[in-house]
């Protein structure tokens, strides 16, 4: 998390405050407690259900939920149990990676534009070509400049796994900088930063002290939608075979290719969407908690 | 009875259709409107500026050929009496001419008659070469299209044609306008907008409204030869959207009553199927999926003479690779889980039509893992630790590469299992089909360059003669920098004997000995297992069961008898 | 404030001229490629005439000026002599034309125009609605039961994708129910009652479906802000000072929240434009949207160039938007 740098060096009292405050968030505690049993579920759980989610027993397809295969089977008889529990680490780590990827890119573009009038044209401008550039082709080309090479350097795997996450983040971050520069633009004619300015506090602890713990929320928020953006996302890469190879679970991924079998075997569908749901719910809960947990006005309450 | 919430104008249509011609049951336009849905929207009606199977079909209720392929690949006429042929006089004796002869009182859609000048112009437009006319394959030695009479045309060959039905003959090279198309020859071929989203045709249809890449509204043609045809007096063809939801319009909702080209997987098309509403059908030609072996070496170290005959391939080159590679593959299985009802096991990659069909490679659709692992082991394919057989350092590991289409994914899928049950190692790749197809220079994932041990795609050939299609695997049509990776022959496969017989049938004028020599070439691929055929694909599409006279064709447009369409 | 627009709207043109180059580029420098999608019976010598009948045998930047002069001087030209019904010049100019219909650019995204606006701009619409009201009740009531319900749907919103909540909409009312048809009808004119109720009837599942994602978003950055403000000091001042609630909640508090909600929603209008290309995909609403994806598809570069430019127009026309809008808002903030 970015606000981490802000703190440290606070000493231990201040973080034995967030923690308390932390505590009292309702919401943030069952959060954190389904977010660690997802985590669990997708790093420890296929030692414990050991099927293999790439295996097709093809005589088995299209099965609903027995005892052999709790959450049924696909259309080439894969488990999956054994799918969602192994596509959950890729889509965990992309929608985390490229979450704050986007997230740190977003924000410091948006602090620096908000905050330096003269970088404020040009950072913004740039903000303005990135979003209007068309994607789909912007995809292909990357695809084909560093696949390959991507693919030598690290294998096929870890290659595509490079390339997703930097892919979504580089083209995900504008509208939290947006954002943050909208909300900085108002916050640096506060008084409190008028205050600080005029005893001579250098701009690099007023951004980081004063303005950047005023414009969290905005960037909670971002974080949260980010996490089911880029699940999302990774699974329309793969569609467009720029993802892991097809027989690579992921998420995204399996809802989509479950989608048209949603009347035959309803299953397919229901445990993916799920997956991403709770995932994005709990990420925006422990968000709410470190926001207010984080901001001194609440925490004095 | 047809769903109530359907587009209301139509049903309007219908109602007004009913009540006017009542009785009258023979009457055009007696049953109202149609609708087709065509889930890739038609973006033109001139098949000459795109020969897309969506834009093709869709003019083919337009504007005609002068003959169609029917249902079961034998030419019928279309505005001509009589196919014309050697026996009667048609094609002449050396096989460098064909007269075709235009029927009688033949009216284009605006009224005027239709000439053999229509016909010349027709040719010359799209053997002009700045237009950039895409069926200019079929005009293929064509040196002279003359006007003979009003109602006579003679095309000249430059060479001896054994078969001279390529133009005009099928929906792809249908007659124009000469009137209406006058000034947009060549360079001008794209400017005229109007004409080619309304040609004026001989077909049973007229467009009233062209939305591109959407909505397509015809109206009978006043004109057409049939009095009686076609019966219904309008024809919603609407675009856009995903096989899925095309099959489910037709199938479960019955807001359509014909889809097309519904490759989505069978228990689902099944299970709407059930509901009653609508059929399923489905129509072989000769489209067959298949892999193609690389028998190059396509290292990236090897740089600019990767996939290139320079570089044997370090381990496809062995026969007996090969050979366990599809002995390993369970092709009912793919046809189950692939295509149902729109595929067949296949041996051959020319399976079509049946006097080419070779009855020599039987025995494909009975997978041997037993087999295949006792053959890798003769070969001294020794089994690794890793479970990956080697010799002399050589892996048998595989970079399998396909389009990005949801059956491809399965069948890499499964045959990647199959042949990690006999000790070979696959990674999946698979490339976006406008890339993968396009042949674009710059891009490492074209289907030519191969830079993978071997890949999957279908082809077929247009019309029901392979001879063009057969010489695609002759040592001239090998892809290679040098040609600028323009080639048909994916394997780099270069054997002799192979280009003789590909000779010998250019020259070859008789029906039975051209299928001869088809089935030879035929074999030397399958027996040297140069190309491993998987499935015969068929065409498949849905029609409400209220719609009569469908007949699938899959060597035409699926349309191609659309006038003879009506309401049960 | 003034002078910052007039400067600016200078300072865009070069900026889109750039956007315009390196949209090019990408399009170009792209593998795909406009012969990619025809059946591979049509053999690789046509391909490479088909390819140069199209021009691309031409260098690149002889093509980008090319575009640049159809797109900026003869669409303009076109424009003018068709509003006044006048002609410049001979009148024989070469429009903006697709590959793949062989028709001018500009034609086809007006006739899209109407369908997208309708579904797509009205999705919006309603999400802003919808979105504003929850995420200002959601933040007054924080951590009540509506706080909580709201969340709830609204992460539902966003992490259930529209591929999917649209395939569930149709199987459930088009499939089972029948009550709305599961393919949009683009030449349906609205004349009576009646064919007013059809239309409304065939856009409610891809208007839901759009608004339901869109609101997710808005109404999350709407309650944060809020959140954020309602503990400002002014708040407590203007309680103090014996304000009703009403107008300290509405007033003060709301306005000052604005600022993201605005950012998010300028940044959402070009998308209006843009269209929804899953959702135009699954109602087949065949608008900006279905034509830019088949643009992309088929690599056909004038159209995707030509969507792409317009986009990024909008796109800089509204960020210039918002940022005016903030000085409303908060007339603290100055750019000069």
């Amino acid at each position: 998390m970015t606000d981490t740098t802000i703190i440290e060096g606070k000493g231990r009292t201040l973080w034995g405050d967030v923690w308390d405050q932390y505590k009292t968030h309702k919401g943030a505690l069952i959060g954190t407690a389904v977010f660690a049993f997802i985590l669990f579920a997708v790093f420890i759980g296929p030692y414990i259900y050991t099927a293999d989610p790439q295996y097709l027993s093809i005589r088995d397809k299209n099965q609903g939920p027995s005892l052999a295969y709790p959450l049924g089977t696909d259309q080439l008889g894969r488990d999956m149990l054994a799918q969602v529990l192994h596509g959950g680490r890729v889509s965990l780590a992309v929608g985390i990676i490229a979450m704050a990827i986007s997230l740190l890119v977003g924000t410091a573009v948006g602090l620096l534009a908000g905050y330096f009038k003269k970088l404020d044209g040009p950072l913004m401008r740039m903000t303005d070509l990135f979003l209007a550039l068309p994607l789909l082709p912007l995809l292909l080309v990357i695809i084909m400049l560093f696949r390959d090479t991507l693919r030598g350097m690290f294998g096929p795997e870890t290659g595509i796994f490079i390339l997703i996450v930097s892919i979504i983040g580089a083209t995900s971050w504008m509208h939290t900088a947006r954002i943050v520069r909208g909300d900085v633009l108002a916050q640096k004619e506060r008084e409190f930063v008028m205050a600080a300015k005029s005893i001579g506090t250098p701009d690099r602890r007023i951004i980081l002290r004063h303005i950047l713990p005023n414009v969290l929320s905005p960037i909670m928020v971002s974080a949260t939608l980010g996490v089911a953006n880029a699940i999302i996302t990774e699974s329309a890469l793969s569609f467009l075979g720029l993802g892991f190879p097809s027989d690579f679970p992921t998420w995204g991924r399996l809802l989509f290719d479950g989608a048209n079998y949603m009347t035959l075997t309803p299953a397919r569908v229901v445990w993916p969407g799920l997956a991403i749901s709770l995932t994005v719910l709990s990420v925006n809960f422990i968000g709410d908690g470190l926001r207010d947990a984080l901001d001194p006005r609440i925490r004095g309450r | 009875m047809k769903i109530p919430n359907l587009i209301l104008a139509a049903a309007g249509a219908s109602l007004l259709a009913t009540t006017a011609f009542g009785a009258a049951h023979e009457a055009r336009g007696r049953d109202g409107n149609v609708n087709i849905i065509y889930w890739q929207a038609a973006s033109i009606m001139n098949p000459y500026l795109s020969g897309g199977t969506k834009d093709v079909d869709a003019s083919s209720m337009v504007i005609e050929p002068l003959a169609h392929y029917d249902e079961n690949g034998n030419m019928v006429t279309t505005l001509v009496d009589e196919i014309p042929t050697v026996a009667n006089g048609g094609v002449s004796a050396d096989l460098t001419s064909i007269t075709w002869k235009l029927s009688e009182g033949l009216l284009w859609s605006d009224g005027t008659p239709v000439t053999a000048n229509d016909v010349v112009f027709t040719a010359n437009y799209c053997m002009d070469p700045s237009g950039g006319c895409q069926q200019l394959a079929k005009f293929s030695d064509v040196t002279n299209v003359e006007a003979l009479d009003d109602r006579t045309v003679k095309i000249t060959f430059g060479s001896a044609k054994p078969f001279p039905y390529g133009p005009f003959v099928g929906s792809t090279t249908p007659v124009l306008q000469a009137a209406q198309f006058a000034g947009c020859s060549g360079a001008a071929a794209p400017t005229c907008t109007a004409a080619n989203f309304k040609p004026i045709g001989t077909g049973p249809f007229v467009v009233s409204e062209f939305r591109a890449n959407d909505t397509i509204t015809l109206t009978a043609n006043p004109n057409y030869r049939d009095a009686t045809k076609p019966a219904f007096a309008t024809l919603t063809f609407k675009g856009g959207g995903d096989a899925a939801s095309a099959a489910r319009a037709v199938l479960e909702t019955g807001e359509f009553d014909y889809a097309w080209n519904l490759q989505i997987a069978p228990e689902i098309l099944a299970q709407m199927e059930a509901k009653g509403m609508g059929t399923v059908l489905s129509g072989f030609g000769p489209l067959v999926e298949r892999l193609m072996i690389n028998l190059t070496d396509p290292s990236a170290s090897l740089g600019d003479t990767r996939s290139t005959v320079a570089n044997p391939h370090p381990f496809m080159t062995d026969i007996a690779v090969r050979q366990a590679l599809s002995m390993a593959i369970d092709r009912p299985l793919l046809v189950e889980v692939g295509y149902g009802k729109a595929g067949k096991v296949t041996c051959n990659v020319l399976p079509s039509p049946a006097i080419y069909d070779s009855p020599n490679n039987a025995g494909c659709e009975i997978q041997d893992i037993a087999g295949a692992n006792a053959m890798l082991d003769a070969a001294g394919w020794a089994m690794g630790s890793d479970g990956v057989r080697a010799k002399d350092g050589v892996r048998l590991s595989i970079l399998y590469q396909t389009s990005t289409n949801a059956v491809r994914q399965d069948f890499q899928a499964l045959i990647k299992q199959w042949w990690g049950e006999i000790g070979i190692e696959t990674e999946l790749k698979n490339i976006d089909a406008a890339v993968f197809f396009g042949g674009d220079q710059s891009s490492p994932d074209t289907f030519q360059k191969i830079f993978a041990d071997l890949e999957m795609y279908a082809n077929n050939f247009d019309g029901t003669d392979p001879e063009a299609y057969m010489g695609s695997w002759k040592c001239s049509e090998i892809p290679s920098p040098e040609n600028a990776w323009l080639g048909s022959n994916m394997p780099r496969h270069c054997n002799a004997d192979y280009d003789a017989l590909v000779a010998e049938m250019a020259g070859t004028a008789d029906i039975s000995k051209r299928a001869e020599l088809a089935i030879a070439m035929n074999d030397i691929l399958m027996q040297n297992y140069i190309i491993i055929p998987l499935v015969h694909r068929g065409n498949v599409s849905a029609s409400a069961n209220t719609l009569a006279g469908v007949k699938l064709n899959a060597w035409d447009s699926e349309l191609w008898n659309i006038a003879d369409w009506s309401r049960k | 404030m003034f002078h910052y627009t007039i400067r600016r709207l200078i300072f865009t043109i070069p900026t889109l001229l750039f956007i315009s180059f390196v949209i090019f580029f990408i399009l170009d420098t792209a593998p795909n490629d406009p012969t990619g999608n025809l059946p591979l019976t049509i053999p690789p010598e046509v391909r490479v005439k088909i390819r140069a009948s199209l021009g691309l045998d031409q260098p690149m930047f002889i093509r980008y000026l090319l575009w640049c002069q159809q797109f900026f001087i003869n669409e303009p030209l076109n424009m003018i002599e068709q509003w006044f019904d006048i002609t410049i010049g001979d009148g024989t100019r070469l429009r903006v034309t697709s590959w793949s219909t062989r028709s001018p650019v500009v034609d086809l995204v007006v006739e899209r125009l109407p369908q997208t606006l309708w579904v797509v701009g009205m999705s919006y619409v309603v999400g802003i609605l919808i979105a504003i009201p929850i995420g200002v009740i959601s933040a007054y009531k924080q951590y009540s039961w509506f706080d909580q319900l709201g969340t709830f749907f609204s992460m539902l919103g966003f992490s259930v994708p529209t591929f999917f909540t649209g395939l569930l909409m149709i199987v459930i009312f088009s499939v089972h129910l029948r009550w709305f048809p599961s393919i949009y009808d683009t030449t349906h004119k609205v004349t009576d009652w009646s064919s007013f109720v059809f239309q409304v009837k065939q856009m409610i599942m891809p208007v839901m479906v759009l608004a339901f994602f869109n609101a997710a978003q808005l109404s999350r950055f709407m309650r944060a802000s809020m959140l954020d403000n309602l503990q400002q000091d002014y708040v407590r001042t203007a309680r103090a000072k014996g304000l009703k609630e009403r107008v300290v909640v509405l007033t003060h508090v709301l306005r000052n929240s604005l600022i993201p909600v605005v950012t998010v929603i300028a940044l959402g209008v070009p998308q209006v434009f843009g269209g929804a290309i899953i959702t135009e995909q699954i109602f087949k609403v065949n608008g900006l949207g279905q034509l830019l994806i088949i643009g992309i598809q088929g690599a056909d570069i004038p159209l995707v160039q030509t969507l792409t430019f317009i986009f990024a127009v909008l796109i800089v026309l509204f960020n210039l938007i918002a940022d005016i809008i903030y000085g409303l808002l908060d007339p603290r903030i100055r750019y000069d």
